[in-house]
């Protein structure tokens, strides 16, 4: 799962409204793997992002180098597209779980997916 | 054959030998293709790629055209072996295990559509004593519309049962905010009649939300159906031919009586005016 996709995903158990995104990693194993670079994607997909949620999990994986927010003028900026591109659409989490921070709900990963299926409590 | 979800729940259905059976036969593998493309039509995509999500995305078949098309997908689906079958593919979408009935777990406005072929009636049955197809069909939609960016499309291609099934399905996705409804390509075909319902998670500024225009409406045809039809013609034709003129007339009669008496058959039977006479039809 490419962390573009985990700064997405909140936390559905029942009644887990708040505090539940981004999900906690642990014991994550990170793997990079090639993409082509698309600019146009990218900064389309700026306003969606979360940047303190991206860069907290960037800390929690060990990814040094993200800076604390988008700078301005970003679509201009060749550089900070390329490190985007390869900190959300290159690095992959391969094995580990997610945790909420709310309701301590467990997402196991195997072989790059996520296990989101609930509990009957939870539903 | 029945439908396959009465006879068992998704992820039992798509065990490891129906997964890959599914997946490898050419035959339905075009046919998805040709649904996403549709799907994908029908979703109205402003140019540029796109962040989209498919639900019950199997072993990645539709999944792939989003790929081809420049868009960026992520796909969930309940069967884990039709997963590890995408994974053997090497689809590049984000693929999660997740089951559609217990909501989506994004954040909202995160996707700019959503596509899903061949799932929705697998949504309406009550597998097990606890789930109410109703209840999960309703967290279902209410979750997808949250997670979809304002305006944008959900189409979902499926095999609806009767029309009841259809005016449960459209009840509640009108209930949790959505408009549209269902499109019928080729609603005179038999074989290629399909159903897409689709579906707007409210109104971009300015733009209106109109329903596409649905295939087949003027009575134009499937290329299939064409293709049959000519078919049927030619073998019309063919057929017709060979029942005007029966070869077994008097004449022919009277000359293999002639040779049987000259081999020296002695049984050979007398020559009457009821030799070969033309009878009446009685079939």
């Amino acid at each position: 799962m490419r962390l573009i996709t985990h700064n997405m995903l909140q936390c559905h158990a029942k009644n887990c409204n708040v505090n539940n995104f981004p999900l906690r990693f642990e014991n994550a194993e990170v793997e990079l793997i090639e993409a082509d670079f698309n600019p146009e994607f990218l900064i389309n997909m700026l306003p969606k992002l979360e940047w303190n949620a991206l860069a907290t999990t960037a800390v929690q994986l060990g990814i040094a180098n993200v800076p604390a927010q988008i700078p301005d003028n970003a679509a201009e900026n060749e550089e900070f597209l390329k490190a985007l591109h390869g900190l959300i659409l290159e690095t992959h989490v391969q094995q580990g779980q997610m945790v909420c921070n709310n309701c301590q709900h467990v997402y196991k990963i195997t072989n790059g997916i996520p296990n989101m299926l609930l509990g009957e409590h939870e539903i | 054959m029945s439908r396959p979800e009465h006879i068992a729940p998704p992820e039992i259905f798509y065990g490891d030998v129906e997964a890959r059976k599914y997946t490898d036969n050419s035959r339905i593998a075009s046919i998805q293709a040709d649904m996403a493309y549709r799907a994908l039509e029908l979703l109205n995509l402003p140019p540029g790629p796109a962040y989209l999500l498919d639900i019950g995305c199997g072993s990645g078949l539709s999944g792939e055209i989003l790929e081809e098309e420049g868009h960026a997908w992520v796909g969930m689906d309940i069967s884990p072996s039709m997963l590890e079958v995408a994974l053997e593919r090497e689809v590049e979408g984000d693929l999660f295990l997740q089951d559609a009935g217990q909501g989506m777990s994004f954040r909202p406005g995160t996707f700019d559509g959503a596509i899903s072929i061949s799932v929705l009636q697998w949504l309406c049955n009550a597998d097990k004593q606890v789930n109410r197809p109703k209840a999960r069909m309703h967290r279902f939609f209410s979750t997808l519309y949250a997670s979809l960016r304002k305006g944008a499309r959900a189409v979902f291609q499926f095999y609806p049962e009767n029309d009841d099934q259809i005016q449960m399905i459209t009840d509640v996705a009108t209930r949790c905010g959505f408009e549209g409804g269902l499109l019928v390509d080729y609603p005179n075909s038999k074989k290629a009649k399909k159903y897409y319902l689709c579906l707007f998670a409210g109104q971009q500024t300015g733009v209106r939300n109109d329903m596409p225009r649905a295939l087949g409406e003027n009575g134009e045809m499937h290329p299939d159906d064409q293709r049959s039809i000519a078919y049927e013609r030619r073998r019309a034709k063919h057929h017709k031919r060979r029942t005007t003129k029966n070869i077994k007339d008097k004449q022919w009669i009277m000359r293999k009586k002639g040779i049987a008496r000259d081999r020296g058959e002695k049984q050979v039977a007398r020559d009457s005016k009821y030799t070969g006479r033309k009878r009446k039809v009685r079939f």
